[in-house]
């Protein structure tokens, strides 16, 4: 790692205040992204402030639009939460699904909705549940939020502090994963609301987290597996690499859609 | 530099390091705990795992200064008054181990599953949530075995 001053904020005010004047600064939450960036010498932040001991960053809620999981929360919390496991076990089952036990212990949901990783399992939840981001200077749509691998519409040094996850009617998660990374090689989250189906897929899409919006309009004329049969994924927008080429990944988000569908309600690990 | 305090297996320390330091760095370095092994550096393979307040963490991807204030515990500290833990007892009668690079972190790792882990544990729910702790010798199923060894003589009762 190239040096770095560490920093303590006492709020989220005062992190946004130390990250302004930082010369290039970063913030740190599990670090589980982060810090093996730097090992790989591919960041070299001058200030390193640290929002993972701030209070304002924990904790999980019921709110008049769902379910607040605000942004220092780790996966293994969110997994274990009587609240998410009542009203959306799909999550639960999902953040139980990422990594390994000690790497949930540490990771938390706003560094991975900050860092939009491609093969990331969070975002596919958060955009196919059109949850609402939430930083310390406004909400984002889900649609709005994710622009690209990598990219969101955060401005520079604004903080993910939360996620709003309104309740569908059901959803589903299906992810194949990558054995040696533990990513998904393609994963897709499908979900029932009263306004339609969106179905959003994590892992596959060489822009990232995104929309087959022409799965969404078979499943809403008719939600079952077989509404997909006559349905493609272009290779062309796939992710290929030595892992999975971009045919097997369109393929493979086919599949997984149809099993998300066919069981709502579950997650489901293939590897 | 920075003062970085902590407890550590029960001790209070204090070292001054570089802001850049990582939890194994400071056990293994600045305290000279050089049972906390690293394998991989890059959060695969759990040879570093230790415990944050009792919950198991990769101590190769946490900086040092995170856990200001905390206590960690390391395999140095995991048996009491002289005695073995129950999980490190497991893996000599199971012999759940060969070259021994991977075992204290597959210990910590088993340790921290078995104390904390609710209603029954079976040989599946153990290889899942050992997933991040691997062993090049192969020696996965008498690590298995051990902490189901474990759980079974105590229901989860050991303090870790």
């Amino acid at each position: 790692m190239y040096p770095f001053i560490y920093r303590r904020p006492k709020s989220i005010a005062d992190a946004v205040k130390l990250f302004e004047a930082g010369e290039d600064a970063s913030y740190i939450s599990g670090g589980h992204t982060l810090l093996p960036t730097l090992k790989a010498r591919l960041a070299a932040p001058t200030d390193m402030i640290d929002l993972a001991a701030l209070p304002e960053m924990k904790g999980i809620e019921e709110t008049d639009g769902g379910i607040l999981i605000r942004g220092g929360t780790v996966h293994a919390d969110v997994a274990s939460s009587p609240l998410v496991q009542a009203k959306l076990p799909v999550l639960a089952g999902l953040a139980g699904s990422i990594g390994d036990r000690h790497v949930r212990h540490r990771g938390t949901i706003g560094g991975s909705v900050a860092n939009n990783d491609p093969a990331a399992d969070y975002p596919s939840a958060v955009l196919g549940l059109n949850a609402t981001v939430i930083t310390d200077r406004r909400r984002i749509a889900a649609d709005d939020y994710f622009t690209g691998l990598y990219e969101t519409c955060r401005e520079n040094g604004e903080i993910v502090t939360g996620v709003e996850f309104p309740i569908p009617l059901s959803a589903g998660y299906a992810k194949f994963r990558n054995l040696a990374s533990r990513y998904s090689l393609a994963a897709t989250f499908v979900v029932r609301t009263e306004a339609g189906v969106r179905v959003a897929v994590t892992g596959a899409y060489n822009r990232g987290v995104s929309r087959p919006t022409h799965f969404e309009q078979a499943l809403d004329a008719d939600f079952s597996p077989e509404a997909l049969d006559t349905l493609e994924i272009d290779p062309e927008d796939m992710l290929s690499d030595p892992a999975a080429t971009a045919a097997y990944r369109a393929n493979l988000v086919k599949t997984l859609a149809r099993r998300a569908v066919a069981r709502q309600g579950v997650v489901q690990t293939f590897k | 530099m920075l003062t970085v305090s902590m407890t550590v297996n029960g001790e209070p320390v204090s070292r001054d390091v570089e802001d850049s330091t990582l939890l194994v760095e400071y056990l293994r370095e600045a305290l000279g705990l050089t049972g906390t092994h690293v394998g991989c550096d890059t959060t695969q393979c759990g040879c570093c795992t230790i415990h944050i307040d009792g919950i198991s963490s990769k101590s190769c991807t946490v900086l040092a200064a995170q856990v200001e204030g905390r206590s960690i515990t390391t395999i140095e500290g995991l048996g009491k008054d002289g005695q073995l833990h129950p999980m490190q007892e497991a893996f000599r009668t199971c012999h759940g181990l060969q070259c021994g690079f991977c075992t204290p972190g597959q210990i910590m790792a088993g340790a921290e599953l078995v104390r904390t882990w609710e209603g029954p544990l079976d040989e599946h729910q153990v290889r899942e949530e050992m997933e991040g702790n691997l062993c090049r010798c192969t020696g996965y199923h008498n690590i298995v075995k051990a902490i189901l060894s474990v759980h079974a003589e105590t229901r989860g009762k050991v303090d870790a």
